[in-house]
């Protein structure tokens, strides 16, 4: 049964993973950038959710709703300031400039919130958890709404890519940039939409995630972000059910490991996994292959 | 034949991309840099100007400087991101920290053994810049970058688990947890997450420079090299260099390995200069903080990325009071400093703006090297 219960644990870390690296995911498949800053974005959300709770006195999901839209006004603003003026560079250039952001949004938190860690307070305070099977079998409802979330998150995603103009547009941009703006299609517009619902779902993730674990400080978002960085590229960067699929083989090894093999070197085996992953699949498991023109 | 004809027409092409010249004028600039601030601050501590606190940063400036120089050889010439170089820093540190405990009962001069530490530091470090780079360096830039970024998250964690020891007959033991067999509390030289205590120091002002002026040496003898020009023309153009016979991979690799062996000399140098020195000193804030350096020196830019590390190093220790606005500061000057060498708009403005100031001067700017 302890299996059982750390598969689920695994499934649960994986989906919040999942869900982070759906926004690193869109974003580098539509302008083709690693968004290093993603993490903190997380963080920023958790955070916004935190103090509306503990210190306006907002009900829960509501403040969950606030930080959302924070967040994603927080993603589009980052995108107009410090990505868009870099578009067409070369990816070193974009990638330090997202290391930058990263760097600022970890220590304005610092500066604006303080180093103290934070005790969050969880989503689902008013849920029981489930025990079955003669009490050895346990499900917080934290795991149990943290992997619904996933599973409806990835749904609605999936069908707003492939069914809904936006979406169309979306996919258009991230096939062919230029030949998407000879049909019309406002490149900008897409791009801006992207980083808005990545940074939305980081919101969410931040909650689902300092829910479980709940403690918060401007670093937070830091290795997560790199974790699921990590989840994305394992399942092939620009895909969105690789991210998935990632997310969730990612979750399940680090807690595997954290149970059977040392809690130390959880990490260390995650990072090894990606490497070898990448030896045998450089695109990751769902990636596609990009024939280089001449 | 025809193999044979490409290789000539390569090294008839290479010859003359940087003129000799310019060689000359970095050669003399990086080296004078060197010098005269090695001069400047020993007079300084001899004369009593310079306080005891910023003596003690006369080594890490040293070392940060070696690294800028390092870094710059992944990040300038060969084009690609590196993440992990704490972790080189990292395997030469505690390689070096075993090296001079194990030879501490047997040569009794302390820069022998730093030498000794520092040559064993750099074949370790550039093995594991080897091991790392074969299978790496085949992929693109993003991925390049995440994957040595986790490398160096698992150099972190493995030290934070490993413990080395000697035994009564001084042999090396190590475990992976708490007990060595054999090996008493007096035995131990690094325990996990604490790191190495007690550690003799050997660094001085004279070593560390010394070690700059040698990784300068090493890089820029490159840099002036066939080889060095390869690893060039191949960053600006992989396919062009691909087309006239050259070896992307093997000059990749050859650019990685050598900065890592460097990076761990550094690192070495760096743990010597201190009693004790625990893992968590090389995460990813400072492989972040070392590509700081090189991209506010100029990304290429050898004795820009010198100047940033020596005053990057220095002014925290200045500046105590405004230590908590030190890396926002940093953060923004990051930001500010990509997008005004690479936005097309701005760039043309702030360039227009430095010609009218130097009129002479020539319009090549480091940032255009890195396409």
């Amino acid at each position: 049964m302890s299996v059982l219960n750390s598969l689920i644990s695994g499934l649960s870390l994986g989906s919040v993973y999942a869900i982070i690296a759906l926004g690193y995911t869109m974003v580098y498949g539509i302008s083709k950038m690693l968004n290093f800053a993603h993490g903190d974005v997380i963080m920023v959300g958790a955070y916004v959710s935190f103090l509306l709770t503990n210190h306006a006195g907002v009900n829960a999901w509501v403040s969950l709703v606030i930080a959302i839209a924070i967040c994603t006004v927080l993603g589009i603003v980052i995108e107009r300031l410090a990505y868009r003026p870099l578009r067409g560079t070369g990816s070193l250039a974009v990638l330090i400039t997202a290391i930058g952001v990263s760097y600022f949004l970890q220590n304005a938190a610092l500066l604006l919130w303080g180093a103290d860690p934070r005790m969050f307070n969880s989503l689902f305070r008013g849920f029981q958890t489930i025990h079955a099977a003669n009490g050895s079998l346990t499900i917080t409802p934290e795991s149990l709404f943290t992997i619904l979330a996933n599973i409806i998150i990835m749904i609605v995603l999936t069908l707003f890519v492939n069914k809904t103009k936006a979406g169309k547009a979306m996919r258009a941009v991230s096939e062919d940039n230029g030949a998407a703006q000879l049909m019309g299609i406002n490149v900008n517009q897409s791009i801006s939409l992207t980083f808005a619902i990545g940074s939305g779902l980081a919101a969410i993730a931040g909650v689902l995630m300092c829910s479980a674990y709940p403690v918060l400080m401007p670093t937070t978002g830091a290795m997560p972000g790199i974790k699921a960085f990590t989840a994305a590229v394992f399942g092939g960067i620009g895909s969105i059910p690789g991210a998935m699929i990632g997310g969730l083989i990612l979750g399940v090894i680090e807690i595997f490991s954290r149970a059977y093999i040392s809690s130390e070197l959880a990490d260390a085996i995650v990072f090894a996994c990606l490497i070898i992953v990448l030896l045998i699949k450089p695109t990751g498991l769902l990636g596609k292959k990009i024939n280089e023109k001449v | 034949m025809a193999k044979k004809r490409i290789k000539m027409n390569t090294r008839g092409l290479l010859k003359g991309a940087v003129k000799g010249s310019e060689y000359k004028k970095e050669a003399m600039i990086s080296y004078g840099i060197l010098i005269i601030g090695y001069i400047v601050l020993q007079a300084g501590a001899a004369a009593g100007i310079i306080g005891r606190n910023l003596q003690g940063q006369f080594v890490p400036i040293c070392v940060y400087m070696s690294l800028a120089i390092a870094l710059n050889l992944v990040v300038g010439l060969s084009g690609e991101l590196s993440l992990g170089h704490a972790g080189f820093m990292a395997v030469g540190a505690f390689s070096g920290i075993l090296v001079t405990r194990i030879l501490e009962t047997s040569i009794s001069s302390g820069p022998v053994r730093l030498v000794i530490a520092l040559i064993a530091s750099a074949l370790i470090a550039s093995l594991a810049g080897f091991i790392i780079g074969i299978p790496i360096l085949g992929l693109q830039g993003d991925y390049l970058a995440i994957v040595t970024l986790a490398f160096g998250e698992i150099v972190r964690n493995l030290m934070n688990v490993l413990y080395f020891g000697l035994d009564a007959n001084g042999k090396l033991r190590f475990a992976f947890n708490h007990t060595i067999d054999g090996v008493d509390t007096s035995g131990r030289i690094i325990t996990g997450a604490i790191g190495a205590t007690g550690v003799i120091k050997t660094a001085s002002f004279t070593s560390a420079a010394l070690l700059t002026a040698f990784t300068l040496f090493v890089v820029l003898n490159l840099k002036n090299s066939k080889q060095g020009r390869a690893i060039m023309s191949i960053r600006d153009n992989r396919i062009a260099g691909e087309s006239i016979g050259l070896n992307v991979r093997k000059y990749k690799l050859m650019a990685f390995v050598i900065s890592a062996a460097l990076a761990g000399m550094a690192g070495c140098m760096f743990a010597q200069g201190y009693s004790t020195m625990a893992p968590t000193k090389f995460n990813v804030n400072t492989s972040v903080l070392i590509l700081v350096f090189v991209v506010l020196g100029g990304i290429g830019n050898i004795w820009g990325g010198m100047i940033a590390a020596a005053l990057l190093t220095v002014l925290p220790e200045a500046l105590r009071q405004f230590a908590d606005y030190r890396m926002l500061t940093y953060a923004i000057v990051l930001i500010v400093v990509m997008i005004c060498t690479y936005n097309p708009t701005i760039k043309a403005r702030v360039g227009g703006f430095v010609d009218k100031l130097k009129p002479k001067k020539d319009k090549a700017k480091p940032g255009k090297e890195v396409a």
